[in-house]
């Protein structure tokens, strides 16, 4: 089962290494990290995907925890949470396809951030199940590269 | 404005702190540091190699509850420091260990030895610091000690770059301690003491089942309380011994794979487990699923990492353990009021266990390294402070020295790290210097440390090593001729053929002593006793005497193997010693 794991830590060299290899150690499995600054200065949010049953979840917050530089955890659920991950494709195109990229990119409330005669760079952003669709539609034309940033999210209020 | 170098900030900081003795061996990248331990107050125990340092270190906490320190210089150094690091990260031993490292705009050059020791030892550590600026310093020494001690006490390392040794700095002491993700929870929840203590008030057969938390918390008092104003039996994990008296007729002794037999029998049956300060290792559970198949379990912890980690637990309570069971203990006598339950029955039950199933070998034959281990008890009057190597001379010293009081037995328990006594030997030694200090030690095991004969002899620390020399790495043999079809696979030390322990100790200008019969061992001990200086007694014992009774490994605890023998004073009521407790 997945879970969303919002980790509020002292911007403290070596932090992320703590967090990554506290994971390797334990045995659990990162689906998606993302790291960066905060609202408040020193301090950094790490969200991570991780895939475990609702006991070792337990224990991977029980870990973290020890960690002395991790101030904060919060399990985000889905339903109390919003979610967003970016992802950027570069699709091939030719002349006569480029019109029907740009048009599924506009469905998607996707950009074009790059334009070149024979590719183009999409930006999409949104939960995971849109990025998916997306993909899934341009993949005739041929995805020469693909890149996501993993997801963040954000307890709503 | 800058009044010192980091250097002498860092000796300046650790006097400070109240270090006033540490073990280390120097180096190009840590030069500067030691060149100011020359005119410090704090006493510089030259090691001879840096395991060396940080078992002494850790011998030196464990015996006095203080935070134990060492120094080494960068790479090998830092190296040779991974294995001590990751034993006191195990046994919960409250170090501070200063690394030398490279200048700082060399790191990550692959400079001349140059080791990422706070990467190395990431899993090993309870916290680090690779300090980049001598000014941070103040706060870092002072954090350093404040993570290191309080908690669940641990290994913190300091890698200090020589550049920031020698950076100019301004120290007006250490600084303040800023810790926000630090917050160890030591008050207990209230309702779940309260609910404790109506199990434990409700429970037909309790037992309690204490560890090395009580001892780190100082808890014993409390723990003393608790089972004798309820009537409830403790048993104890090799990290616990010394927790409760084992001299007390409520003490059940060691439970798990050497265990008494009454200890596990009782886990076996009782309906309430009251676990305190312990965590359930693969050692003391035996197959997991049949432990304690009975049994409610209140487990007290200040790690709430340990609660519920390997057993279902019905009532978790994170705190210090002394908090908790002060808390505990005054619920109860409420709660009690003037009632008493004795439980009649299952102290009854238990005590024909412990007549029936008593701890006991075969006196006959050869020279046997349990009767060594009970002549050291009887002649040291139970006091001294024994420190034990790994494999079977380690599970004789648990189940033949009665340990009385906290901080008593030191052990190397999570890790099992050979080589661990000796140096903890003298650490504990120069830390409590009034004690008889032994190290109870295997052929192999002092093999692994038996270079610090030279900083035994030269500080002049008097700890005695009581090797139960069997000629084999004893404890891997046993498990060869249980599950092995006896083939001793590389676990033959070749007694007779090499070292000659006796010389070697008076190679190094200690006192060597050789035992090969029965009737020799006391007149060797209290020889041993009386010397002021170091000694190794080079006991040649029974080379195939075996670790009873056991649980083999993954067997539930009530399958324990080995005859049932009756003690040395039952069997030759002639042997029978005046008691001293
Ligand atoms: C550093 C290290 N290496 C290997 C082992 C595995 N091991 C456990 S007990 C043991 C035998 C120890 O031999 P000795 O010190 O002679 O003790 P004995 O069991 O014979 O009393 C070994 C090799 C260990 N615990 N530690
Ligand atoms: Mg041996």
């Amino acid at each position: 089962m997945k879970h969303t794991l919002s980790v509020l830590v002292e911007n403290k060299p070596g932090v992320l290494a703590r967090v990554a290899e506290l994971f390797s150690r334990r045995g659990f499995n990162i689906d998606s990290l993302a790291v960066g600054p905060t609202e408040r200065p020193g301090f950094s949010r790490i969200t991570i995907v991780v895939d475990v049953a609702e006991h070792s979840l337990e224990q991977v917050r029980k870990q973290l925890h020890k960690l002395i530089n991790v101030v904060e955890i919060n399990d985000l659920v889905p339903e109390r949470s919003v979610e967003r991950e970016l992802m950027m494709v570069k699709v091939s195109v030719n002349e006569s396809s480029r019109g029907e990229l740009i048009q599924i990119t506009d469905i998607f409330r996707g950009k074009i951030v790059d334009v070149g005669r024979n590719a183009c760079i999409v930006e999409i952003t949104g939960p995971a199940q849109k990025l998916e669709a997306f993909e899934e539609m341009v993949r005739k034309f041929g995805i020469k590269e693909l890149v996501r940033t993993g997801k963040v999210a954000l307890q709503r209020s | 404005m800058a009044n010192m170098t980091g250097a002498q900030a860092l000796v300046r900081s650790l006097e400070d702190e109240g270090v006033d003795i540490l073990f280390g061996l120097p180096g190009g990248q840590i030069l500067p540091v030691f060149d100011v331990l020359y005119d410090s107050s704090i006493r510089t125990i030259l090691v001879r190699h840096e395991q060396g340092a940080i078992h002494a270190a850790e011998g030196y906490a464990r015996a006095t509850g203080k935070v134990g320190t060492c120094v080494v210089t960068s790479g090998p150094g830092a190296t040779n420091i991974v294995t001590g690091m990751a034993d006191a990260y195990m046994d919960s031993t409250p170090l501070v260990v200063i690394t030398g490292q490279v200048a700082t705009n060399m790191i990550g050059t692959d400079a001349f030895q140059e080791a990422d020791i706070t990467g190395i030892t990431l899993p090993v550590a309870k916290h680090s610091f690779l300090l980049k600026d001598a000014r941070n310093l103040p706060e870092v020494v002072a954090e350093a000690f404040q993570i290191a001690r309080t908690g669940r006490p641990g290994p913190v390392l300091i890698d200090m770059p020589v550049d920031v040794s020698r950076q100019e700095m301004n120290y007006e002491g250490l600084g303040e301690v800023r810790l926000p993700g630090y917050k160890p929870t030591l008050k207990g929840h209230k309702r779940q003491i309260q609910a404790a203590a109506r199990a434990i008030l409700a429970a037909r057969k309790p037992v309690i089942y204490a560890g090395g938390g009580v001892i780190s918390s100082g808890a014993s008092k409390e723990l003393a309380q608790l089972a004798r104003e309820n009537h409830l039996f403790v048993t104890h994990s090799l990290m616990g011994k010394g927790c409760f008296s084992e001299a007390d007729r409520l003490s059940l002794g060691m439970l798990g794979m050497h265990g008494t037999r009454y200890a596990n029998y009782s886990i076996c049956e009782a309906d309430l487990l009251i676990a305190i300060g312990a965590r359930f290792s693969d050692r003391i559970t035996g197959k997991l699923s049949e432990f304690a198949p009975h049994a409610t379990i209140i487990h007290i912890d200040i790690d709430p990492a340990e609660i519920g980690k390997n057993v279902n637990v019905a009532i978790p309570i994170v705190g210090d353990c002394r908090l908790v069971l002060k808390e505990l203990n005054e619920i109860l006598a409420n709660l009690r009021g003037n009632k008493s339950n004795p439980r009649t029955a299952w102290t009854a039950q238990v005590e024909e266990w412990k007549r029936k199933f008593p701890m006991g070998y075969e006196l006959e034959g050869k020279l046997k390294p349990q009767y060594v281990v009970e002549r050291i008890y009887y002649l040291t009057k139970g006091k001294a402070t024994i420190c034990t190597e790994v494999g079977q001379n380690q599970m004789w010293a648990a189940q033949y020295y009665k340990a009385t009081r906290p901080r008593q037995f030191i052990t190397s328990g999570g890790l099992g790290t050979m080589g661990f006594g000796f140096p903890a030997a003298i650490g504990a030694k120069l830390g409590r210097p009034k004690d008889v200090v032994f190290d109870i030690a295997g052929d192999g095991s002092i093999q692994m440390t038996i270079q610090e004969l030279a900083t035994a002899v030269i500080e002049k620390v008097p700890v005695k090593v009581a090797i139960l020399n069997n000629g084999y790495l004893g404890m891997v043999r046993q498990w060869q001729q249980l599950f092995y079809r006896k083939r001793y696979s590389s676990t033959s030390l070749e007694r007779g053929v090499s070292p000659d322990f006796v010389m070697i100790a008076e190679a190094y200008g200690a006192k060597g002593i050789r035992v090969t019969e029965t009737a020799q061992v006391d007149a060797a001990i209290k020889e041993a006793l009386a010397y002021d200086g170091p000694v190794f007694l080079d006991f040649h014992v029974e080379p195939e005497e075996n670790v009873y009774p056991m649980v083999a490994p993954g067997e539930p605890l009530s399958e324990m193997i080995g005859d049932i023998c009756y003690p040395v004073e039952q069997v030759h009521p002639e042997l029978a010693e005046e008691p001293f407790l």
